[in-house]
């Protein structure tokens, strides 16, 4: 059963369409990611959903309530973690989830209950009295997801949960969203720009560019609509080697990436090893190294868009963002 | 669209948030009694000096409630001003997610903001107590009760004010410009630290419309029984020019972008 259904949702500012009438269904305890690059239009769609912007045109319900007009019933159902940090960074971390408890209209009991079950599943008992501008990035970002979760939420929105922080910490976050996911059967709707984020937690991934859902599948169903593997082939003359694999109809695409490296779609890559090498032999082409791999998310993301998902200009932005988060505010 | 529009439990707990804040941060509350004091201390003594008597009371006794309305009037505009940090800090769009009605969150910023400029104002009033601005010996409990009420009047009137400014505004760099266009006017037209009969026509006229006028002419009133005009006059503008100020706050507070 689906528990978010959008139809042709739009958001235009000022003449600039940031979504682009993007309709999908999302179904219950399923966790659902959007990946795209930056600007791509995530946190614009999640905002709409979450009651935060109005949308431009189309529709969107959550748990049968439409998120532009029953805006209170939506915000009873949801809890999301947004993109920047969102704390009062004086109170400390328990006050920070009290707060938000109380605001939700839960009773003493409840509160204390519930604060204490979700603090120590992120970990942060030792720490919850503490202020939270003492709070490292990685630590603020779980009492973020912690706090989300008070008010037993039956959607939880996380939008780049696990930006600028270090990979120990993203391992630590997968596993509380897991958790979260399988204990208390809540939808997870996620944006995130890295690909092993998206294949790690998401059942299904809608990969989203310049507003626009341009494939939605799950992670598997994702690789496997290239038709095949992807080898990578380390040799002398990779610009001659590519065109002859295409001209063998070895490859059904061949490329020469960054690192000099030809980058071949293959139909199968067990077999396309001899008739790689057997084909470099017949040409005189000197190989060093056939590596042959299921292709990532990141070869899907190209395929598609012709584009690699992070550009130089956004991981700039990236770094930043992280080191924002790190140094915290005021 | 179900929910009522006043929410106590909600209120209170913004309200309780501004209190914590307030506890903690040390600077601001040594920093809004630095101005109160040289104005009383040093003016007060100074000026007084050379002035005799201002409407029949020494120039001490005169700026005292001058200076309290001074300094619920600063603390007040600052409050309410300070969502724009929420906003940009992102906390505002916590508490905008949330099922809480936006009448209920000006309300609880409004309640939590007059405090604290509420609990600045009664420092003040001790201190013009102390130094003998404010005569202790006839002053009743019950006049003290009908100040601090008057007091908070004030307070939410500018707090208001405050957070009118700063839903309009999305950076802080106007913060400055609306010091000097609207705060110092408001302070000095008021009468706080001048007696206004003395003073030409047309600066009579504007302080009419000066709410501070108000605010301090009441407490004159009160605390040292001599005043421009009658108490209850002072009241009933203050309290109608408040009620107006909050029911703007809540509109335009309602019409609110989250995020800067
Ligand atoms: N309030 C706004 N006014 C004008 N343009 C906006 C506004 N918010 C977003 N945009 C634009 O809409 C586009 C989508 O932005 P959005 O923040 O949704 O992207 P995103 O996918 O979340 O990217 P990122 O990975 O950087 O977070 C961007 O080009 C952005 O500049
Ligand atoms: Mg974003």
């Amino acid at each position: 059963m689906p528990v978010i259904s959008i139809t042709n949702l739009t958001k235009k500012f000022n003449g600039f369409t940031a979504v682009d009438g993007i309709s999908l269904e999302i179904n219950e305890g399923e966790v659902f990611g959007l990946l795209g690059p930056n600007g791509a239009g995530k946190t614009t769609t999640i905002s709409m959903l979450a009651t935060i912007l109005p949308p431009t045109s189309g529709t969107a319900t959550l748990c049968g309530h439409d998120c532009a007009t029953a805006t209170d019933e939506v915000r009873k159902c949801i809890g999301i973690v947004f993109q920047d940090q969102s704390l009062d960074d004086e109170l400390t971390g328990r006050e920070n989830m009290d707060m938000h408890g109380r605001l939700y209209g839960m009773r003493d009991e409840l509160r204390k209950n519930r604060m204490n079950e979700l603090l120590k599943l992120v970990e942060l008992e030792q720490f919850a009295d503490k202020q939270i501008k003492t709070y490292s990035g990685g630590m603020k970002r779980r009492l973020e997801i912690a706090r989300g979760l008070m008010h037993h939420p039956k959607i939880l929105f996380l939008d780049e949960p696990t930006i600028g922080l270090d990979p120990q910490t993203r391992r630590k976050l997968w596993d509380y969203i897991k958790a979260v996911n399988r204990d208390e059967r809540i939808t997870i709707i996620l944006t995130t720009h890295y690909m092993d984020e998206a294949d790690e937690l998401c059942d299904r991934i809608a990969i989203v560019d310049k507003g626009k859902i341009i494939a939605l599948d799950t992670p598997e169903g994702h690789k496997k609509s290239l038709g095949g593997d992807v080898a990578s082939v380390e040799c002398s003359e990779p610009e001659k080697f590519a065109a002859l694999l295409g001209k063998a109809k070895l490859a059904k695409k061949a490329n020469v990436a960054e690192g000099g490296k030809v980058i071949a779609t293959v139909e199968n890559g067990g077999e396309a090893v001899p008739k790689i090498m057997a084909l470099a032999e017949k040409n005189g082409i000197a190989v060093k190294s056939v590596l042959v791999k299921q292709p990532n998310l990141e070869d899907v993301f190209l395929h598609y868009t012709g584009r690699e998902i992070r550009d130089e200009e956004a991981g700039e932005k990236d770094r930043m963002k992280g080191a924002m988060r790190m140094h915290g505010r005021r | 669209m179900t929910m009522e529009l006043i929410q106590p439990g909600a209120i209170y707990t913004l309200w309780l948030r501004e209190m914590i804040r307030f506890a903690r941060s040390k600077s601001r509350i040594a920093g809004n009694f630095t101005m109160p004091f040289l104005w009383l201390v040093v003016m007060g003594t100074g000026l007084g000096a050379s002035i005799q008597s201002a409407g029949g009371t020494s120039y001490l006794s005169f700026i005292g409630p001058g200076v309290i309305g001074m300094s619920i009037l600063f603390s007040s505009i600052f409050s309410g001003v300070s969502v724009i940090w929420d906003r940009q800090f992102g906390f505002m769009k916590e508490i905008l997610v949330t099922p809480v009605s936006r009448v209920s969150i000006v309300i609880g910023k409004i309640a939590g903001s007059a405090t604290i400029s509420l609990v600045n104002g009664m420092v003040v009033l001790l201190l013009t107590l102390l130094v003998g601005a404010v005569p202790l010996s006839t002053l009743t409990a019950g006049h003290m009760l009908v100040a601090l009420a008057f007091m908070a009047l004030i307070a939410s009137a500018f707090v208001s004010i405050g957070l009118i400014i700063a839903s309009l505004l999305n950076n802080t760099e106007g913060f400055q410009l609306i010091m000097n266009l609207l705060v110092m006017p408001l302070f000095f037209i008021s009468g706080a630290v001048f007696p206004m009969d003395k003073v030409p026509d047309w600066m009579k006229t504007i302080s009419l419309i000066d709410p501070l006028m108000y605010g301090v002419d009441g407490l004159r009133g009160i605390l040292l029984g001599a005043s421009r005009f009658p108490f209850l006059l002072d009241l009933a503008v203050l309290g109608a020019f408040c009620a107006a100020m909050v029911a703007i706050a809540t509109y335009t507070f309602s019409k609110m972008k989250a995020t800067t």
